[in-house]
């Protein structure tokens, strides 16, 4: 039951290819980004069209919200270059790190949300803004919840000490999703916060 | 065959008198295929789920065709036949297409690339198994919710759902939310499975299977899985808005507050067209595999077809308001799809060239899956120049929306994709069982299909120009359409015959057929180089390639193809 | 001898063929309105011109049918194998940088002509200019029915569409301005011109000069619900007296006959006048067809019936028997009362 041996050449030649996590992720980004573009045309294509209710003035800029998380993307680059180099304490405290930048994200959007709703009278089925508004903004939310809860999945191994050098690649996969995310909330607090006031 | 894959056909021939039958064995049996994270076995489970759906697609459109028979006939209520028609569509497209690329391509491409697995094992399964779910899911709307109480709660608004009819003013009740809930989850198997593809193409080549020196298979299932992930993800997008409509009461698709219908139409079809593509370029990859085995030479002008494959996609994501032409965009806004939608025929044409030029000059085999391609080169010839036709947008707004349309989308999906489907069951059979189908009975069943096709297609297009509109559930006596429908419905009816015939050939064929061999095609691609069926590990030591066909260069080391690249 | 699929090449030419010559026959002898609306026989310049591009696409699409069909029929039935003993392997050829350029850029030049025609079409038919003679109707679809605005002469129409005939040289075309009240339907009287759609929150626009009298049958060709297939269309093509006449007639008030007073009371004290309007009556409901000239329409239901008074009082007492699924709900009344309401309606001429 043996395969055909099959013929002699080119075996002198390393042969070398792409690391199959770092494909894959790519790939899901992609899929990603498509469903964004698409929340995000038609939160566009929506301003200014709402027959009633709050208009997109009532939003405040989360100035302070946003530093945190973009600031995450470096905290995070920084664990990464951490543990390749096999410092394992340090990238146990860059992540730590990450993880709460984003989660003080998260908390900034629920006042965010907190605000409109009960002070603003603005909820998804209020009007065409509240909709298109809470069902982009809070995508990206899902996705940093989704982020977060990968990071802190990662941050009880390294806690209980099970992260090593060799899973370098594996944590950078995890980190591209990372920066992904962080990608899209410049995206979105273009539109939302710039275009779209 | 301890290694095999498969439930030995040898040892189940032998059941009744060898071993007992035993509730134990079964369930272990079962619980193997449940739990199994091997490509070969997940593929299995694609096709067989593909193969069930395009039956209950298959009697949904004898249904359909029953009803159509003649004027004013109450074999099916308006409710009744709404429904039918929508889960025909809905089951065809996104039961039946989606699943079967990756019946083959979960099967072959790891094989053609000489990879042990998928990347992914258990993404795999877990892939197969949200699709399963999708598929359960929206025939549970049969039963499920308000249904079987007078009218049952299945998906009515076409496959394409155009708001605001999906709308909880126009839809109460569950019917949109089965479609839309199904198709998402669905839709989450699709992009998993279609990562795995492209990751398992890229990343798990065998040594000296450069990008190149792939099959064209795999090409064209890597180009799929792309086109895949940027093209059901607008979908999936779209039915979260609709659900976020439906049950937290937005208005993305709320034409009364201010909502968009159009919009709806715009995300459906930016994921809708490249979706023809997605279905037909597997099927593509199917032919590239059997025209050159049975033609006995190497596919001609292998840089073109791959590029002609990525040209398609490409275009394809550009194109999707041609299904829009009667819906009111500006005359300059027309011209454009038009002229993007033209373009679509340069690759399409290159591709047909290609294929015929490699039948030139070769000793073609006309053995069943080669009658299947060939009939498709001819029905993919007709549905390519009918969708010229219908991409003279003039033009279009007459035949939009008619019968006109169900013929050419029809010669595509059925002409074309079936037809490749068949020729690929019927070249891949001996490797996934380890048995021949008869060629006899395939023989019946593609004269007994290619007969129903055309007399059911083919005047489908007449009905069209007479101006019969599609999704009518019945039409009046006095328009000059009995006949046409008459025939469609006999066309129907054959092609019906034409599937029994080839269900009976896979069971039959399970248990008589003759012993197939390794390489019963004497062809050219890795997985002929294994067992049939092959053992779990694949290979059992890792194939090294020197050209895009290492078979041939085995077979004919005085003449191999290393020195032709 | 089946497997030679030379058979099929005869048989998809054949039947191209014959397709041809049906196509043929309905295109020369077809003139003025038919009771099967064929895009090939055309009465109105829009669908002239589409009629007249699609002879040229046919001839173009048709050529490459017939060249390449050959080619693969040849290829086929020349290099089949003869005989299963030869079992040689013919000469490998891997592709050829000429012939592929070759069949390159003949289909780019098929395609720049063809888009060039079909562009020209495009602006020629949709931004064709109004003429001051032009009639202006607003259609609005509702599920099931058809609304036709006239609102330059006062008119409501319901589900059959009253236009002038347009004269060469007196033209008096009929621009349809689309809207849509619930979910999206689509216009479409083939003989007359192509389909547009008719989108809620957006206006649309279509036109026809129609060239002959008589009466064109058309649908809706968008599914819009249960009774899709039933919401069919008529369009009058009146000479300019007839057109004058039937203006004439619709602008009055409606007929008030004393001799059924209590067919009236029914309609007025039930639940009909919440959807219907009766101009001069109670009744101002905008939900259901306007039925001010109820006799004036040659069918009911949106064409599901012909408008005979027994269609008329079953359709009161059960609209399921004609449309099931219409949104008009079955009334609950009595015999007495349906024998009332239908004698009062069948005086709304």
């Amino acid at each position: 039951m043996s395969t055909l041996a099959v013929a002699q050449a080119e075996r002198e030649q390393a042969w070398v290819q792409p690391s199959k996590g770092r494909v894959a992720m790519f790939c899901l980004i992609l899929a990603e980004s498509t469903i964004f573009t698409i929340f995000v045309v038609a939160y566009v294509y929506n301003i200014g069209k709402s027959l009633y209710g709050p208009t997109p003035q009532i939003l405040e800029v989360p100035i302070w919200n946003s530093i945190f998380l973009l600031s995450s993307s470096l905290t995070i680059w920084l664990a990464e270059r951490a543990v390749e180099h096999g410092r394992i304490k340090s990238f146990g405290l860059w992540w730590a790190l990450t993880f709460v930048l984003g989660a003080i994200f998260l908390v900034g959007t629920g006042i965010e949300w907190h605000k409109l709703i009960y002070e603003d009278g603005l909820t998804i089925s209020t009007n065409l803004f509240g909709t298109t508004f809470y069902s982009l903004v809070g995508l990206h939310a899902s996705h940093v919840i989704l982020g977060l809860i990968a990071l802190f999945t990662v941050l009880m191994f390294t806690v209980t000490g099970h992260v090593r050098k060799e899973h370098a690649d594996r944590i950078q996969v995890l980190a591209l999703y990372w920066h992904f995310v962080d990608a899209v909330w410049i995206v979105v607090f273009t539109v939302v916060y710039v275009i779209g006031r | 065959m301890a290694d095999s894959t498969f439930p030995v056909p040898g040892a189940l021939e032998a059941a009744p008198h060898g071993r007992r039958w035993s509730q134990a064995a079964f369930l272990a049996w079962l619980h193997d295929w449940v739990v199994t994270v091997d490509h070969k076995k997940l593929g299995i489970l694609y096709m067989l789920y593909s193969i069930f759906f395009l039956l209950v697609g298959g009697v949904e459109a004898i249904l359909i065709r029953i009803q159509l028979v003649r004027p004013d006939m109450h074999f099916l209520s308006p409710w009744v036949f709404n429904r039918v028609f929508t889960m025909h569509g809905t089951t065809m497209v996104f039961l039946v297409g989606m699943t079967y690329i990756f019946g083959f391509a979960n099967y072959l491409v790891p094989l053609m690339v000489g990879a042990r697995d998928m990347a992914f094992p258990r993404l795999n399964a877990l892939s197969f198994w949200l699709t399963f779910f999708g598929g359960i899911l929206l025939y549970y709307s049969f039963i499920g919710g308000y249904g079987l109480y007078g009218a049952s709660s299945a998906p009515d608004t076409m496959w394409w759902a155009y708001s605001p009819l999906t709308e909880r003013a126009f839809s109460p009740g569950h019917a949109p939310d089965y479609w839309a809930l199904s198709l998402i989850v669905t839709g989450f198997g699709t992009i998993g499975a279609s990562i795995n593809v492209i990751a398992t193409a890229l990343c798990l080549r065998c040594k000296g299977m450069t990008l190149m020196r792939l099959p064209l298979f795999v090409w064209l299932n890597v180009v799929t899985s792309f086109l895949a992930l940027l093209a059901i993800t607008p979908l999936t997008a779209a039915q979260v808005m609709l659900l976020i409509d439906r049950y937290l009461g937005g208005h993305f698709f709320d034409t009364q507050a201010g909502g968009s219908a159009l919009i709806w139409a715009h995300f459906f079809w930016i994921f809708g067209h490249p979706e023809v593509y997605v279905l037909v370029l597997p099927a593509f990859a199917i032919a590239n595999e059997v025209i050159p085995v049975f033609s006995r030479k190497a596919i001609f002008g292998y840089p073109a077809m791959a590029a002609a494959s990525v040209g398609i996609a490409f275009v394809s994501l550009g194109v999707w308001a041609h299904h829009m032409f009667t819906i009111g965009m500006t005359s300059v806004g027309n011209t454009f799809f038009v002229l993007s939608t033209m373009l679509v025929g340069i690759p399409t044409g290159i591709k047909i060239f290609n294929w015929v030029a490699t039948m030139w000059g070769g000793k073609i085999r006309f053995a069943t899956p080669m009658l299947f391609c060939t009939a498709f080169l001819f029905q993919f010839l007709i549905a390519g120049l009918t969708g010229i036709i219908l991409s003279v947008a003039p033009w279009n707004w007459q035949l939009h929306n008619s019968y006109f349309v169900i013929a050419h989308f029809h010669y595509v999906l059925v002409g074309a994709i079936v037809f490749c489907i068949f020729a690929g069951i019927y070249y891949w059979y001996p490797k996934v069982t380890g048995r021949m189908l008869s060629e006899k009975l395939g023989k019946w069943h593609f004269w007994l299909f290619v007969i129903g096709f055309h007399v059911s297609f083919d005047t489908m297009h007449v009905l069209g120009i007479l101006g019969m509109p599609r999704s009518i559930f019945t039409y009046e006596a006095d328009r000059g359409w009995a006949p046409w429908n008459f025939v469609v419905s006999i066309g129907g009816f054959i092609q019906a015959i034409a599937v029994l015939v080839f269900a009976f050939n896979l069971v039959h064929s399970y248990f008589k057929g003759r012993v197939a061999g390794n390489d019963p095609w004497d062809a050219w691609t890795l997985e002929w180089a294994t067992p049939s069926p092959p053992p779990a590990y694949n290979f059992a030591e890792d194939p090294v390639v020197t050209s895009r066909r290492p078979l041939w260069d085995i077979k004919h080391p005085e003449d191999p193809d290393w020195r032709y690249e | 001898m089946l497997t030679e699929p030379y058979r099929c090449v005869k048989w998809s030419a054949k039947g191209f063929l014959f397709l041809l010559v049906f196509f043929a026959w309905h295109a020369v002898f077809a003139e003025g309105p038919q009771s099967t609306p064929s895009i090939f026989a055309p009465a109105s310049t829009p669908a002239s011109n589409i009629y007249e591009l699609s002879l040229f696409v046919i001839a173009i699409t048709g050529g490459i049918f017939v060249t390449v069909g050959s080619l693969i029929a040849y290829a086929a039935f020349k290099y089949r194998q003869h005989g299963q003993d030869d079992t040689s392997e013919p000469a490998q050829i891997y592709g050829s940088a000429q012939v592929e350029l070759a069949w390159t850029v003949v289909p780019v030049l098929i395609v720049v002509v063809l888009f060039l025609t079909t562009a020209r079409m495009i602006f020629a038919i949709q931004d064709a200019p109004k003429p001051k003679s032009a009639l202006d109707v607003t259609v609005v679809g509702h599920q099931y029915w058809w609304e036709f605005n006239y609102p330059r002469l006062g008119i409501r129409g319901v589900n059959e569409l009253h236009v002038p005939l347009s004269d060469a040289n007196h033209p008096t075309p009929t621009f349809l301005t689309l809207l849509s009240a619930d979910v999206i339907h689509s216009f479409w009287v083939p003989q007359l011109s192509g389909k547009t759609d008719l989108v809620p929150n957006k206006i649309n626009y279509l036109w026809i000069d129609p060239r002959h009298p008589g009466t064109y049958v058309g649908q809706c060709a968008q599914f819009c619900g249960v009774e899709h297939a039933k919401m069919l269309l008529r369009v009058y093509v009146d000479t300019p007296d007839q057109f004058a006449a039937w203006v004439k007639n619709q602008q009055q008030p409606a007929v008030n006959d004393p001799k059924v007073a209590e067919g009236r009371h029914v309609f007025e004290t039930q639940a009909c006048m919440n959807c219907h309007t009766i101009a001069g009556t109670a009744a101002t409901g905008r939900f259901g067809p306007d039925l001010t000239h109820l006799m004036s329409r040659e069918t009911i239901a949106s064409g599901a019936t012909t408008n005979t008074p027994e269609h008329l009082r079953e359709w009161i007492r059960n609209p399921d028997t004609f449309k099931p699924g219409s949104l008009m709900p079955a009334m609950q009344l009595n015999d007495q009362q349906l024998d009332q309401v239908t004698a009062y309606l069948s005086t709304l001429k």
